[in-house]
This record gives structure tokens, sequence and C-alpha cells, in this order.
């Protein structure tokens, strides 16, 4: 729990309050991003840092106006660009906590080519995809995680793109953490979100979120009550991997190295494979994150993939302390007078 | 015409004044290699000089045609020149390729020496000529060496054991020592530079070296040539001097700027022509604090330093037309975050890819107006080489004072070019920090936008100060608080407010300097990178007896104060500009002024003759 000096002298707790701005939220009513804000603004007091310490870097879309409604420091940058400008952060100022969000036309369309670089930069950053297949703030087209075929405003016969499955993309993207949560569940939200707070480089964190207004119901099929004992696979470091409403259910390898939905009965308990988010080889992590196609088909949640390794900033101060090592520190004049000096009298 | 064989028996050097040098071959053969080696010399001897490099795009264009030539011309002298030279006094010609390519800017009279070697039916067919130019009479208006190069290169490296295709590619130190002896250039330190770059490769330095001394030996010892030549010393302003690029000029500035404004400097920019060199030159100097990134693309670039700037460094990014193209939307977003910024535009030849390694200035304009809304930003130009450093200061100095982004522009003649310079004493720079905003300003609160009334230029509040935290973003908002407001009369407050505070630098930079000379008529304004050919056009104008003034633009947005009035004080003014009329247009917009373009757009610098002839047309009103 972080802690403030009260005016007392007195150690006073934060609280979600302290982490809120006054601004009032304009998302639609029954958004899912509501959720996700909730969710973020509860945890903030539990990690142990100060509002202050806090960079939320967004780009354009719904989401992306999810740090005006942060009492911390935030920049609402460009379509597309938040990782570039919050690398630019995190390089200047490694001491402070900086958080990407995004969504997916921002983060997968327009801006990809930024996040995949952050993502193998391994910079110290924490980036909540909002993934809710659709391009909501401009009314309504299909984005690059909608289903083939969807209709929508600019796909009247159905839309031609294949989609990208996020988890996919960023652990092809060499990203050192990758998890996937959604908007239905606060405690899952946050133990990922926390995880991906703490994790050292860049952690990527896929939110299925609803947008009612012009994707309702798009994780229905997974998310609904009644659906999630079948339809949610909960990833556990170390155990396991086994589902369904009596977890009859398990995922193991197949002969190919690809991931299947088995009867753990049928198979026996050995085949099934146990978790190991730590694995630095990211083939088994992808194997999982390609079991389902679409979220209508059960679907891991929880972290895929979480390995260390140095962070670009972390290397770059290196750099910086091995130059001043060997160098010394910059001296203005003798850099000048580097090259072959003469005077004239 | 057939070689010298003239034998002299004084052998003692003739004095120039000055000599302009251009060596051709290639773009594999090294001439840009020996000719910065030449200027080095030339520079630390205490000539005064400036240069011109050119060469192709392409790495390696096929060798030995017109499109694979490269070139690099150097003027030095014993006074203070201005331009790297109209014409060429001797032009080094390794092939056939380099002589035909370079031929049309001889003088008559002009000497050439050409490696006879390279001069074979093969090479002569790759370079387009039917018969040898060398042998039927194409050159009788030139004083012609032939010297087999190559061979001797080769006869000299063998005992180095070098391998003879390795030992050729030394013919370019052949050239350098034949010129080096011709113009009288001091030994030691060509061979010490040799020692040092080829110090971890045995063969290559013995080879180099071996090809160095044969060909200052041959030009002593073959008589080929009457007697070598010397430039002496210039007489230039008492000061310290190195010769010093555009680039690195630009990133010496940069560094000497984060120091004297108390900032990190972070620096991200993406490869680009003629602009890499920056990055390379930065990237040395870790030890000064200065973070690089070479980013993933030109946007990254620039989202990098505005996130540094957020962050409280000075963030940075340098590159060429193309990435300024991409670079527009981020500019946007610095110019309503109101953070500091600074963007250089090395420009070259336009439009699309154009000309990647020719010089241009087609980019006013686009630094102008290139973005969308009412976004209007600082701009400052280069003039010089050395020049690169001041404005590079000087772009930093708004930027951090104003809270700005600031765009700079240089060309690739001033990047690749290079110059004495006579360097500021580092005490005597000024201070150009500002502080951080540290406490909150409106009631207990921080208000991001809450201005300072003389500057208007808003609070920097870095992450990690308690009680400051606030929300910026490309949303226009609410002058004061800061917040999101899309009410129509406080976007109007805004936008004039953003103009209003670009315009106020004025009151903050130097009056244009006029070099008016009592009856002039006719007023030469320029910016940039002409500032050379420009002063030197109107020297000769007044050394020819006529009257001409002249004035150079460093601050293009907002010019300075009193332009307007200058300009009315003449009946006549003059822009010379590698574009189509870009300054024309924005001083006609301005102060409804009839200037006359006048034109260059050839990817080269103009001729100072270009310039004077124009000049005397429109004195004369011919
Ligand atoms: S359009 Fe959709 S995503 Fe955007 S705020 Fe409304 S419900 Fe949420």
């Amino acid at each position: 729990m972080a802690a403030d000096q009260g005016a007392d002298g007195g150690a006073v707790t934060l609280t979600r309050k302290d982490f809120s701005s006054d601004q009032e939220v304009r998302w639609c009513p029954g958004c899912g991003d509501y959720s996700v804000l909730t969710a973020v603004q509860l945890l903030m007091p539990e990690l142990g840092v100060r509002p202050e310490e806090l960079v939320f870097v967004s780009g354009i879309g719904c989401s992306s106006r999810f740090p005006y409604y942060m009492n911390t420091y935030g920049i609402h940058s460009i379509h597309g660009r938040a990782p570039a400008v919050a690398t630019g952060v995190a390089i200047a100022r490694p001491d402070l906590h900086v958080w990407v969000i995004t969504g997916d036309g921002d983060a997968l369309s327009i801006g990809g080519n930024h996040l995949i670089h952050a993502l193998r930069r391994n910079v110290n950053m924490t980036i909540l995809l909002f993934n809710n297949q659709i391009y909501g703030l401009t009314k309504g087209q299909y984005s690059p995680t909608s289903e083939i075929g969807k209709v929508t405003k600019s796909s009247p016969f159905g839309s031609l793109d294949y989609p990208f499955n996020p988890v996919s993309l960023a652990l092809g993207a060499e990203a050192s953490f990758v998890a996937r949560t959604h908007d239905m569940d606060r405690k899952h939200m946050q133990q990922v979100f926390r995880r991906a707070h703490d994790h050292e480089g860049s952690a990527f964190v896929e939110i299925y979120q609803n947008c009612n207004v012009f994707n309702d119901g798009a994780f229905e099929q997974i998310l609904s009550k009644e659906a999630r004992p079948r339809m949610l696979i909960d990833l556990r470091h170390g155990e396991p991997i086994r589902f369904g409403p009596d977890r009859e259910l398990g995922i193991a390898l197949n002969d190919h190295g690809e991931a299947e939905i088995v009867t753990v009965a049928d198979v026996g308990e050995e085949r099934v494979l146990v978790h190991d988010e730590h694995r630095p080889d990211p083939t088994v992590a992808f194997a999982l994150s390609r079991l389902a196609e679409q979220p209508t088909m059960p679907t891991p949640v929880g972290v895929f993939r979480a390995v260390q390794r140095p962070t670009y900033e972390g290397e770059l101060q290196r750099q910086l302390a091995v130059a001043q090592d060997r160098q010394g520190p910059g001296d203005l004049r003798s850099l000048i007078e580097s090259g072959g000096v003469w005077e004239v009298s | 015409m057939t070689a010298e064989t003239t034998t002299s028996s004084t052998r003692r050097p003739e004095a120039l004044d000055r000599v302009v040098i251009r060596f051709a071959g290639d773009s594999g053969d090294g001439m840009q290699l020996v000719g910065d080696r030449f200027t080095d010399v030339s520079a630390s001897f205490g000539n005064d000089l400036a240069t011109l490099p050119n060469y192709p795009a392409e790495i390696r264009a096929p060798a030995g045609t017109i499109a694979g030539v490269s070139s690099f011309q150097v003027h030095i002298a014993d006074f203070d020149i201005l331009t790297p030279g109209d014409v060429p006094n001797l032009l080094v010609a390794m092939n056939p390729a380099a002589l035909k390519a370079n031929l049309q800017d001889l003088p008559p009279g002009a000497s050439i020496i050409a490696n006879l070697d390279a001069f074979e039916d093969r090479n002569l067919e790759k370079a387009g000529y039917h018969g040898n130019p060398l042998e039927d009479g194409t050159l009788d208006a030139f004083r012609v060496y032939q010297v087999p190069m190559t061979s001797l290169t080769l006869e000299a490296a063998k005992e180095t054991g070098a391998k003879p295709r390795d030992a050729e590619r030394s013919k370019n130190f052949f050239a350098l020592g034949l010129i080096t002896w011709m113009y009288t250039r001091p030994v030691e330190t060509i061979l010490h530079w040799i020692e040092e770059r080829f110090a971890k490769n045995d063969l290559v330095r013995a080879a180099n070296l071996a090809a160095f001394k044969a060909g200052y030996h041959f030009g002593e010892t073959a008589e080929l040539f009457d007697h070598p030549f010397e430039v002496h010393k210039a007489q230039l302003p008492a000061g310290r001097y190195r010769n010093i690029s555009g680039n690195v000029a630009l990133a010496y500035g940069l560094i000497a700027a984060g120091q004297q404004a108390k900032l990190p400097i972070l620096y991200a920019s993406y490869p680009i022509t003629p602009a890499s060199d920056i990055l390379h030159e930065l990237s040395k100097h870790k030890n000064f604090g200065v973070r690089t990134i070479q980013a993933e693309d030109e946007i990254a670039a620039a989202g990098i330093a505005i996130g540094g700037a957020f962050a409280g460094q000075l963030g940075v990014t340098a590159t060429s037309g193309p990435g300024v193209d991409l670079k527009s939307e981020s500019m946007g977003l610095a110019l309503s975050l109101e953070l500091p910024f600074v963007l250089v535009d090395v420009q070259r030849g336009g439009p699309s890819t154009g000309l990647p390694t020719k010089t241009e200035q087609a980019d006013l304009l686009l630094a102008m107006y290139g973005r969308h809304g009412e976004a209007p930003v600082p701009i400052v130009a280069a003039s010089t080489p050395s020049h690169c450093f001041d404005t590079a200061f000087e772009a930093v100095r708004i930027a951090v004072k104003y809270r700005t982004p600031v765009i700079l522009l240089t060309d690739g003649y001033l990047a690749n070019g290079a110059e004495p310079w006579r360097f500021p004493d580092t005490a005597d720079l000024p201070d150009i920090s500002t502080p951080f905003a540290t406490e909150p300003n409106h009631d207990g609160e921080f208000w991001p936008y809450l201005r300072d009334p003389e500057t208007l230029a808003r609070p920097w509040a870095v992450p990690g100060t308690p009680k400051l935290m606030h929300r910026v973003g490309g949303l226009e908002k609410e002058d004061g608080s800061g917040n999101v407001n899309y009410d129509p009369e406080n976007h109007e407050h805004m936008v004039r407010l953003r103009a209003e505070k670009v315009a106020r630098i004025a009151r903050d930079i130097p009056p244009l300097e006029v070099d008016h000379e009592d009856g002039a008529r006719l007023l030469v304004l320029g910016w940039g990178s002409t500032w050379g050919s420009i002063k030197a056009a109107v020297r000769r104008v007044r050394n020819g007896g006529r009257k001409v003034a002249s004035a150079h633009l460093v601050h293009l947005n907002p010019f300075p104060a009193n332009l307007g009035e200058v300009l009315a004080r003449y009946d006549q003014v003059l822009v010379p500009e590698m574009n189509l009329g870009q300054l024309s247009k924005l001083i006609r917009a301005e102060f409804l002024v009839d200037a006359t373009t006048l034109s260059k757009v050839q990817g080269l610098p103009f001729r100072a003759a270009e310039i004077e002839a124009k000049i005397l047309e429109m004195i004369d009103g011919r």
C-alpha cells in the first residue's frame, strides 16, 4: 500500500480517489471501458506507486480517452503512436511507471509498427490493448481483429480481411510478457494488470472489451456466465491446463506441437500440458494462442508468457554509464577541439 | 595536345592565391576519402576553404559509367573565400567516365590529371566515348597530364605483399600523394593519418602508404610537372580554428545547447540521407548523457522525441524531406502540447525520393505550412557548415524558452560541405535553461496552460513532480486549465494565441543586418546555404564598380522585425533560391514586395557567377 504523509504527520493511505481525475467520464453507458477504468483505479493504491510516478499514454480511439480520467501524468497522443511516445517517456525517465492505453485499431492497424518494435525492444511499459473488434470512435467500421465476413458500415457485403490474433502477434514480436483478460471479471483483470505492472520490460495485455453500441456481444459466446466454465481456459503457472464445468477437459500438445483440447479421462492426466510462463522459447505459448481462432471457441486467458530479458532503457543507462567511465564526463571544449585545431593571431 | 614534358631546373613552388581542385572517379574509388584528407590537411595548414562533395545515390552504381561517378571539389585560398569555387582549376580524373562527367565544368586552360591506365577501350566505351579523348584532340583547350596511376600504384605496393586486386584500390592515395606534392601540403600529417586510420589492417595500411609516397615522389621526380604550387595561409580573423562539416557542427551545436539548457538530449531518428551523420556523430557522445535511438520509422522518431520532451528532456529528431512529410502529424501534436522539440530537416532534392544525395532548398514552404490546421512553428536556417552549430543552438533556445516545436533547415550541401570554423569559447555560450514548474499555479491546482504573460509559454511540469499531475493531448483545450474544450470561441482564441506566441519571438531575435553600400538600389536577399554564393557574387559586382546590397535571413519564421522596413528601402529585391521561389512567395505575401526570383534546382549550389550575372542584368535593366 502506498502511503502519504498526512497534514498531521500521520500516514495516509492512498485510495481510488487519489488516482481519479475530476474529468467527467464520457464513454457510452454500458461500455466495457468503464469496468477496465474501475479495475485500474482500484488497483493503483495497491501497487505502491504514487500518482506522480505514473504516466498514461494513449493514441486515438474510445479507450484512448483513458488518461484524461486518471489523476496521473498523461498524454493523449496521435493515432497509433502511443508506444513511440511512451518509449520516449520511458527512456528519458526509467524511474517512472509508463502505461500505454490503446485499442485494436490504434495498436494493430495504424500503429502496428510501433507496437511490435516497442515489444521487441522490451521498453519498460504496460500496454493495455482494449480489443472490441470494431472501430467505435469513428462509429462502427470493421477493425483488424474483426472476424472475416463481418458486416459493418464499411463492409456491407462482409469484411474480407483476415483478423489478427493480438496474443499471437505479440508473441511473434518477441514480447517478454503477454497476457489476456476481459472486462467481465475485475479480479482477473487486476491480477493480470498487477503482474504486467511488476514485469520488467514491455508487458502486453489484451483485454476483451465489449462495445455495446457497435459490436455488442462480440465475446458473449465465451464470456457469458453460463459459457465461461466451458469456454475460458485459465492459465496458471505450474499447473496442468484444465477447464470445463468439472475440469474434465485439458490442453495437450499433439505430435506436431499444436495445442489441442483433450478429455483428461481419455488421455490420462500426465498428457495434460503443465503451464510454464517462463519457458524461454515462445513456441508453446504461441500454440496456446492458436487454440481459438476467434473468441467463439474455448479461449485461454491469463499470462501466456513472462520471461526476463534486459530492458531497453536499462541497457541504455548502462551504455551511458560505460561511456562516462571510458571517455569521462562530457567536456564540450575538448569535444569541439577534437579535430585538428590551429590558431590564427 | 600531349603531356607536358618541360624540364625545369628551378622547381621552386609558384604561389597561388587560390585553387579549386576536383577529385573525380568511380564511386568505389575513394574520392570522398582523399578529398576529405586534402581538405583537412589544408585546413590545419591554415588556408581558408570550402568543399562540395557530389556522389551518386547508389552505393555502387555500375563501375566505369557516368552514373557511378563520385567527385569532391575543394577550394583553398590565402584569403577568406565563400564558396567551393565556380569552376575547377584542376580535375583529377580516375577514369574516362569521371572525365566525361566533369569536363563541361572546366574553363579553358584548366589542368587535368588523368589516370592513363584507365583509358582503355572497355572503360572508354562504358563512358560513352567513341575515341580516346586523351589522343583525339578533345582536350586541346586544357593542360593534360597523363599519369599511369594504377600501374604505378601496383608497382609501389608490390613489396608490401598486398594482392594486386587489393593494391589497385590504393590508387586514390597515389592521386592524393601527387596532389599533395603539387600543392606543397604537409606530408607528415597525411602519413600519420593513414597509419592511424588503417592501423587494424597491415596490408591495406602498407599499400596506401606506399601508393601515397609513390604519388608524391612521382610529382617530385617525374618532371612531368613544371613546378609545384603553394597556397599560403589565409589571413583569417584571429582565433582558434578547426575544420568542420555541417552535420558534425549541428551535432556539436545540439550537445552545446543541451548543456547550456541543462537538459539531457534525447535524439531519435531514422536513417536517411543526408541526415544520418548527425545520428552517427551524436551516438558517439553518450558520455554527455546524450541518448540516441534509431527508431523503427520517421514517425516513431518524432513520437519518441516528444515523449522525451514531456518527461523533461531535450527531444530532437533529424531527417530529410521524405521524413518531414511523415513527421507532420507529430509536429502538430508537439505544437498542440506546447512542448520543446527540434526537428532538423537536412533538405535534399525532391519531390518524393527525388535526389537523395543532392542539395536543394525546396522545403521552406513545407516547414512553414506543411501541417493541417493553423499550425505555425518557428523556423531557423543555417547559412554555412559551421553556422549549423549556431543555428542548432538557436533552435534549441527558442524551443525551450517558448515551449514549441522548432524546425531547423539545413541542406545536403551544408551537411557534407566543410569549412574552417572559428569556434566559440565554450565559456561564452549563454545559459538557455528554463526552470521546470514545481508548484501548483492556480488556487492550489496545477493548470498546464496558464501562460507566461511575456513569452506566452506554458509551464513545463515533468512527471515525478508531486501535485502537478496533468494530462495533455492533441484535442483542443481550454486556455489555462488545459481541459478538453470544443467551445467555438475558445478554439479561435487558442488558434490566435498559438500564432501570437510564435509571432512574439520576433522581439527576441536580432534585426536583419544589411550589407549596404551607399547608392545601392538593389538588395539581394537570401536564406540558407546560398549565403556563400551570394556574398561572392556581391563582392564581384562591387569589385566591378557597381553598387549592390545584401542581407541573409537566419530566422524564417517569424521574420526579423525590421525585414519589411529593409525591403522597403530598395527599388529592387532579388532572391536567389534553390527552389522555384519559396522565400519570394513569403515576402510577397507578407510585405507586398515585388521580389524577383533567381531559381536553380539542379541539385547543386549556385555558382557566384550565376548570381553575379543576374544582379548585373537587374542593375542595368537588361
Ligand atoms: S462506441 Fe463502443 S467502445 Fe466506444 S465508448 Fe461507446 S460503447 Fe465504448
